[in-house]
């Protein structure tokens, strides 16, 4: 498998980093999920969080990584059978993707940053608190990425089950070249 | 119609003159920022947490000669919590604690005000917080007054009470040592 994508084939790393923030994107839905409601004298009531925070920073840089890859190294041309309506379904549904991921992880940046304070990423570095003076900010930055997310993670969910439906439906290549074939 | 306005002011004013002979009306000096709703709340038995409300205003009215006449009434905006730390104070805000989309304001209103020594007293009143209203009792002292520098007249006090969470139909439980917390007021007024 080559690096690079080429107009047929997706390379190694478009295929890393596509699985990799797949990964990412539902184990932080799902730790976010079950953090929120632990026992103030869980174990977990500090550490999770800081889990979930230093994850999601990562992410940022990841999908930063992606979005730089994607101009270095454009993604495959569509399959021929696809007809315009589904290339254009796909080309939004991924904007949507991205775009809607990015606002998540800003929003989640700044409920923790909304009193100036920095976020520690594993404790290895921080990221400081920029924007901290829009009103109520915490609190509106906590519903917009409350609710993205669950946007998101259906998004996602409906993303996976097309690249199943192509699979098994349509019987065409879609899926099989998010593995390198 | 403006008549009968100002007939009915009139009187009134003379009549609640007539009842606080020498009661000066005070507004809470929210303006300069010389008042302070602060609360302190254990963290695990270990150390204060201290916070504050920054949104909320109020009047008393104050004679030296006759505190047992004294009133206070202060209302304030409950989505102003802050204890210095953006995820903690959108915690309080929330269902576990404050509920503050539900219950925007809490008051105090004051009912009886019963003189303890000099310069202390105990102000009875009702406290609505969380949409539950109980009756407190604050441990008021009398800190000063006199003329401001800038041709007002001030008059200052501070004050405290705890209550106990569950009261007050809190939800979260921060354990054994956190069941209670102390309020504490400190305000300036500026007689109006």
């Amino acid at each position: 498998m080559q690096w690079r994508n080429s107009s047929a084939r997706y390379g190694a790393v478009s295929i890393l980093l596509h699985w990799l923030v797949a990964l990412a994107v539902f184990g932080l839905f799902g730790l976010g999920y079950w953090m929120v409601e632990l026992d103030y004298y869980s174990g977990w009531y500090k550490t999770a969080p800081d889990i979930h925070k230093s994850i999601g920073i990562l992410l940022f840089f990841v999908m930063l990584v992606r979005m730089l890859w994607r101009g270095f190294s454009p993604s495959p041309s569509s399959l021929p059978e696809h007809g315009r309506l589904t290339r254009l379904g796909s080309k939004f549904g991924h904007a949507f993707l991205y775009l809607g991921l990015f606002v998540l992880m800003l929003s989640g940046y700044l409920i923790s940053t909304a009193e100036g304070r920095g976020i520690s990423v594993f404790g290895l570095f921080e990221v400081p608190a920029t924007l901290t003076s829009i009103p109520d900010q915490e609190d509106i930055a906590g519903l917009v990425h409350e609710y993205l997310a669950w946007a998101l993670v259906v998004f996602a969910g409906i993303h996976a089950l097309a690249a199943l439906k192509h699979h098994f439906i349509d019987r065409d290549r879609t899926l099989l070249r998010m593995f390198g074939r | 119609m403006l008549k009968k306005t100002l007939a009915t002011l009139v009187l009134g004013t003379a009549l609640l003159g007539a009842g606080s002979a020498m009661a000066a009306d005070y507004a809470i000096d929210t303006e300069g920022q010389h008042a302070f709703v602060n609360f302190k709340i254990s963290h695990l038995g270990y150390s204060w947490l201290y916070g504050s409300f920054k949104d909320f205003d109020g009047s008393f009215s104050f004679d030296e000669k006759n505190p047992e006449a004294s009133k206070v009434n202060v209302t304030l905006n409950t989505k102003s919590v802050d204890t210095n730390h953006a995820e903690r104070d959108k915690h309080i805000r929330s269902g576990d604690f404050l509920n503050v989309d539900k219950h925007p304001t809490a008051t105090f209103a004051s009912t009886a005000v019963k003189s303890t020594g000099e310069g202390t007293a105990d102000i009875s009143g009702n406290l609505t917080l969380n949409g539950v209203t109980k009756p407190v009792v604050i441990a008021a002292t009398f800190i000063g007054q006199g003329d401001d520098p800038w041709g007002g007249y001030r008059a200052g006090f501070s004050g405290s009470t705890t209550l106990k969470l569950k009261d007050f139909d809190i939800q979260k439980d921060l354990g054994p040592a956190s069941q209670e917390v102390e309020l504490i007021i400190s305000v300036e007024g500026v007689r109006q």
